[in-house]
């Protein structure tokens, strides 16, 4: 874990660290930490902004004493802890998401993956996935689950409008497009689950840290 | 009972939106601050007209604005350099204006600088979106922009417009002098690359918007090569896409990233009254 300066009120936790904990799992552990010392009121804070590899604190009174202090908290890193559901202010329990598989991408995907498309559908729903971070639009979760070496390429040129509810595949993510926009994903399905909703308590159906399954419809 | 007061757009402009201090607190769901480009005229302007800091106002940009008030209103307007005329009456920037009842408000073009904000006494009382009245123009969040034929319901005004004669705002600067510190990615670029980002002039590019003010000049080399994993993303951050060429998020900026962030500049307010052309120069925070 290294402590990133950025800017005069943020600062940028790296997970980068050669460790035997995966990166993920690190990034994981930090934000349902910082969250708990944010709800506990140990940290001030104004924005908790996981991602791939880095947790963003952003909003901060005094970045030089919040690494002071965080060079002192260990977060409960294990396998256990990042499978159970974190409590986040209401993003706990599993989802389940009923899709319907039907996204033009499939045939790439299997043929990507080496298999049929039974068994990309198959792998898709047998995996329990958890939402790594949100971004790209509001609501929109980057899943992770999948094996690393599942990986996939995003299209070549993007579409000019994914629609909504769209499941989709790129890198080592799955994703679902709250609202339609471009993208460049694999589309293998959609769901008619609302994802993003202003009025909802939280907003966001699959905040940070909120286990997901798939299920055919 | 009386019917609420309203602005009537008669000329919306190249881009008009509704913006207050923005929606902070929800980054890690993929939503972006948004709120006013330059937050300290906004809050000028809410001052003098008596509304409290965070009301909405109209953020006006560049080519004004036409607008016609139904009730008897105080407005302001700060920001970038512009004529006001109320009816045939000519006003001032930066003075509270007190408009009869059916009064056409003209916010003329920005003679110098880009953008204006307009405080109506009782704010602009369009639904709030997660706590903000804030057009998000990348996330599409909180009312749309502005339309020719739009009518926007006004609040009840709370306070006596400031006693003031008039304000008076700095002008934009030919040239943008910007404090930048270094990170959290500057170890992804050479030596060289932090060469050029303090010792070269950069030109604010056309292509900028509320999302970020895109440079021109001298590309940015890169010392490690490939693809940076999405991270977080702060305003002010100077992010170096795959053509060396900064840009350096404002308002509206995503919550996350996948390019390199070489620095945050440490108040981007500026940057909302810089025209494409405009010259901007970096400086450590030392100096």
């Amino acid at each position: 874990m290294r402590i990133r300066p950025a800017g005069a009120h943020a600062l940028l936790l790296d997970c980068t660290a050669p460790a035997d904990i995966p990166e993920e799992a690190l990034v994981e552990a930090w934000r349902a930490e910082l969250w708990r010392r944010r709800e506990h009121g140990d940290l001030s804070v104004v924005e908790i902004v996981p991602a791939a590899r880095t947790v963003l604190l952003d909003g901060l009174p005094d970045p030089a004493a919040t690494a002071d202090l965080l060079s002192r908290w260990t977060p409960a890193v294990t396998a256990a802890a990042t499978a159970t559901a974190t409590a986040d202010g209401g993003h706990s329990g599993e989802v389940v998401v009923p899709v319907e598989f039907d996204g033009p991408d499939l045939p790439l995907v299997a043929e990507h993956w080496g298999v049929d498309v039974p068994a990309v559908l198959r792998r898709l729903t047998g995996t329990r996935f958890r939402v790594a971070f949100c971004g790209f639009a509001p609501g929109f979760p980057y899943l992770t689950g999948l094996p690393a070496d599942l990986a996939l390429p995003r299209l070549p040129t993007p579409r000019p409008r994914v629609p909504a509810g769209s499941v989709a595949l790129a890198g080592p993510y799955a994703g679902i497009y709250p609202s339609a926009s471009p993208g460049g994903w694999l589309l293998v399905g959609r769901t008619d689950l609302p994802l993003f909703d202003v009025d909802g308590d939280p907003p966001a159906r699959l905040g940070p840290g909120t286990r997901v399954r798939m299920v055919a419809t | 009972m009386n019917r609420a007061a309203e602005i009537e757009v008669l000329r919306a402009g190249a881009l008009t939106t509704v913006q207050d201090l923005g929606r902070p607190g929800w980054a890690h769901l993929g939503v972006p601050r948004s709120g006013a480009l330059d937050p300290t005229a906004l809050r000028l302007a809410n001052r003098l007209v008596g509304n409290p800091e965070h009301a909405a106002g109209l953020e006006i940009t560049l080519s004004g604005c036409t607008l016609r008030l139904t009730h008897a209103a105080t407005v302001a307007i700060t920001g970038a350099e512009v004529a006001v005329r109320a009816g045939d009456r000519p006003g001032d920037t930066g003075r509270p204006l007190t408009v009869p009842a059916g009064t056409v408000l003209h916010v003329g073009p920005a003679r110098r600088g880009v953008r204006s904000w307009l405080a109506v006494a009782g704010g602009i009382d369009v639904p709030q979106v997660l706590g903000s009245r804030a057009t998000d123009t990348l996330a599409g969040l909180g009312p749309p922009v502005l339309r020719d034929g739009d009518l926007l319901q006004l609040g009840v005004p709370r306070a006596e417009p400031a006693p003031v004669d008039v304000t008076v705002g700095p002008p934009p600067a030919p040239e943008l002098r910007l404090s930048v510190r270094l990170g959290p990615r500057d170890d992804w670029f050479t030596p060289g690359a932090l060469d050029l980002l303090f010792g070269t002039a950069y030109t604010v590019s056309p292509v900028s918007n509320r999302v970020g003010a895109r440079l021109a000049g001298a590309a940015l080399p890169r010392a490690v090569a490939g693809e940076l994993p999405s991270e977080g993303i702060v305003l002010g951050a100077v992010q170096v896409p795959a053509d060396g060429q900064p840009l350096i998020f404002l308002a509206d900026h995503p919550t996350t990233g996948g390019y390199p962030v070489i620095g945050v500049v440490t108040d981007v307010t500026p940057l909302a009254q810089a025209r494409p052309g405009t010259t901007v120069r970096f400086h450590g925070p030392q100096r």
